[in-house]
């Protein structure tokens, strides 16, 4: 009796959400995707992997910069990578893409700055394997746990099995022999306080992290304008063939370096108008982006978020003291 | 900051729990007309609308513009910018946080002012961010957004105690005056820590009041400032045409600390030369 009732029980409440069950799965909430990465040749053992030209979200699991990997030259095979992406899982997926195109495993691991996009991959290797500028390797300390907090926030499951790992190799300035790859690593700053450029001196490939953008426009929450402009000037003087930006495509044509530039001449320019003319945040934010930025992905996003980066300092320097 | 919050909650459940049995020993505040539905859906609207908007009937509306970043890039300082112009007759304009542990942000009362006001605000999570103007229809119009936002806006401690200077700026103010249309546009910041007594060890100490008044005196606006307004506050409000004289700022904090400043109605600033 008892069963019977059950089973009808049970069977009605088949038939009332029958209807229901198939929606109901599609809108099943779902905790990470899978990264799929893909391999752009560029030069003879040079690879990009592109990352999403948008902000860190969870459609894009935070593959947002870009990652690069060189093939070793010398009789061991392997991979050299130049940044890792914002998860272990984005770590694993490169390393086995870096495997299948160099047909060994990675061997070092250049970080060329503290940004979470482009440095908690490290989860995926041993610090041995790590290596990065000094300040890097200190504004990692400093902002590591915060990053991975918000990152988590924002990710979800894309982060799972994220955890902190402290470069243990620090980059001297100038030549060096990495995998039998000649490279020669650029201490600069500006983007950040430490930010590293690396040249493949086979290829010819400057590869710079997030001192050039290209296409795509330029983030700033650690910048110091006018060291960065500094480092540009100095990139501008190493020869080079192509380059490979932080974000957006890569510059075969030496554009890269100007369009960062003229961005960060315009933005600070703009910025210290709107303070002198009386526009608050919000307004500033608001403002018109000149036409030749027209291509430039996600102008309005970083434009909002430099006005929050530098408003309060430069509203400190420019309006004039009235009391207190 | 998480504690409080616990207990804003905590008051906002008992609230809920307890008012039909205990309605003569607690009146809660309620409406004297229905609330309309939140169309944010936001778990407090009914809890704060019941405290702050209790006095006058409510109704959302789109002319009550809310400017805000696409973006909560810092959340210590989130810029709000109301715009209620196309409103006749504003008396007072609320901004508040849902799920900030401080709620309420300002008590605005533009009264030779036109309804617009900017400022910076902390956000402590993701939350409605709301504006509710009280116009001379004798109702409250409210517009409002969700807002994303990592924590920690109220519960980390602010920049000036972590670099340890607050003491020597404290209520330093900038400012000037600009032309704008037919208003006077006035922006200035205070430099204040503007503590929510959240922080371990940091007691609760703000900015409390503003004064914004001409040269005969006379006050064109006033505000009632809480601590969940941003560290160092920065603020723009549009005064109707000030023809001649000077503006006088008054601010008063927690402590009872007076800070004033003199503004000249056409002050805008130069691009230093280099």
């Amino acid at each position: 009796m008892t069963d019977a009732r059950w089973t009808r029980r049970a069977a009605l409440f088949a038939l009332a959400s029958a209807p229901l069950a198939a929606p109901l799965m599609a809108s099943a909430e779902v905790f990470a995707g899978h990264y799929d990465l893909h391999a752009e040749p560029v030069a003879d053992g040079v690879w990009v992997v592109r990352g999403a030209d948008a902000a860190i979200g969870f459609a894009n699991g935070g593959a947002i910069a870009n990652a690069t990997i060189l093939a070793a030259t010398d009789t061991d095979k392997g991979a050299i990578l130049i940044d890792c992406g914002p998860s272990l899982a984005y770590a694993r997926a490169l390393s086995a893409l870096a495997r299948r195109l160099t047909g060994g495993p990675v061997r070092r691991v250049f970080i060329t700055h503290l940004h979470p996009d482009h440095a908690m991959g490290a989860a995926g290797f041993a610090p041995d394997q790590i290596a990065a500028l000094p300040e890097t390797t200190r504004e990692l300390g400093r902002d590591g746990t915060g990053f991975s907090d918000a990152m988590y926030r924002l990710l979800a499951d894309w982060m799972k099995g994220t955890t902190l790992v402290m470069p243990g190799l620090t980059v001297a300035p100038g030549p060096m022999v990495v995998g039998g790859r000649r490279l020669t690593a650029v201490a600069l700053a500006g983007h950040s306080d430490g930010d590293l450029a690396l040249l493949d001196e086979a290829t010819g490939t400057l590869i710079t992290g997030d001192l050039v953008f290209h296409n795509r426009a330029p983030a700033t929450p650690d910048a110091n304008l006018a060291r960065w402009r500094d480092s540009l000037t100095t990139l501008t003087q190493i020869p080079h063939r192509r380059l490979i930006p932080g974000h957006g495509p890569v510059d075969p044509t030496d554009s890269a370096i100007a369009q960062t530039r003229d961005w960060l001449d315009w933005l600070e320019g703009a910025l210290r108008t709107a303070v002198i003319d009386g526009l608050d945040m919000g307004e500033a934010g608001e403002i018109a982006i000149p036409p030749r930025f027209a291509d430039v992905a996600m102008a309005r996003y970083e434009l909002q978020r430099s006005v929050v980066h530098f408003y309060p300092r430069l509203e400190a320097e420019l309006l004039p003291r009235v009391g207190g | 900051m998480r504690k409080a919050q616990r207990l804003d909650f905590a008051i906002a459940w008992t609230a809920l729990c307890l008012t039909p049995a205990l309605a003569c020993a607690a009146p809660a505040p309620v409406h004297h007309v229905a609330l309309p539905a939140d169309p944010l859906g936001s778990p407090m609207w009914a809890y704060h609308a019941a405290r702050l908007l209790s006095d006058a009937p409510v109704v959302f509306d789109p002319r009550v513009r809310l400017i805000l970043p696409t973006i909560a890039e810092n959340q210590h300082q989130f810029p709000v910018t109301v715009d209620a112009r196309s409103i006749p007759g504003v008396q007072r304009i609320l901004v508040y946080a849902d799920l900030n542990p401080l709620t309420l942000a300002v008590d605005y009362r533009p009264l030779h002012a036109e309804p617009f006001l900017s400022l910076r605000i902390k956000l402590d999570q993701r939350t409605p961010v709301r504006a509710a103007v009280l116009a001379a229809d004798g109702k409250w119009h409210v517009g409002s957004a969700w807002v994303d936002a990592a924590g920690g806006g109220c519960s980390a401690p602010p920049v000036g105690r972590v670099k340890g200077d607050w003491a020597q700026h404290l209520g330093e103010i900038r400012g000037a005056a600009w032309r704008d249309g037919t208003a006077t546009r006035l922006r200035f910041t205070v430099r204040h820590p503007m503590d929510t007594g959240l922080v371990e060890n940091i007691a609760a100490y703000n900015l409390e009041t503003m004064h914004v008044r001409g040269a005969d005196g006379v006050d064109l606006a006033r505000m009632e400032i809480h601590g969940s307004v941003s560290e160092d506050p920065a603020f723009t409000l549009l005064l109707h045409p000030i023809k001649d004289g000077p503006l006088a700022i008054a601010l008063r904090d927690s402590d009872g600390r007076e800070f004033t400043a003199t503004i000249g109605p056409q002050s805008r600033p130069t691009q230093p030369h280099d």
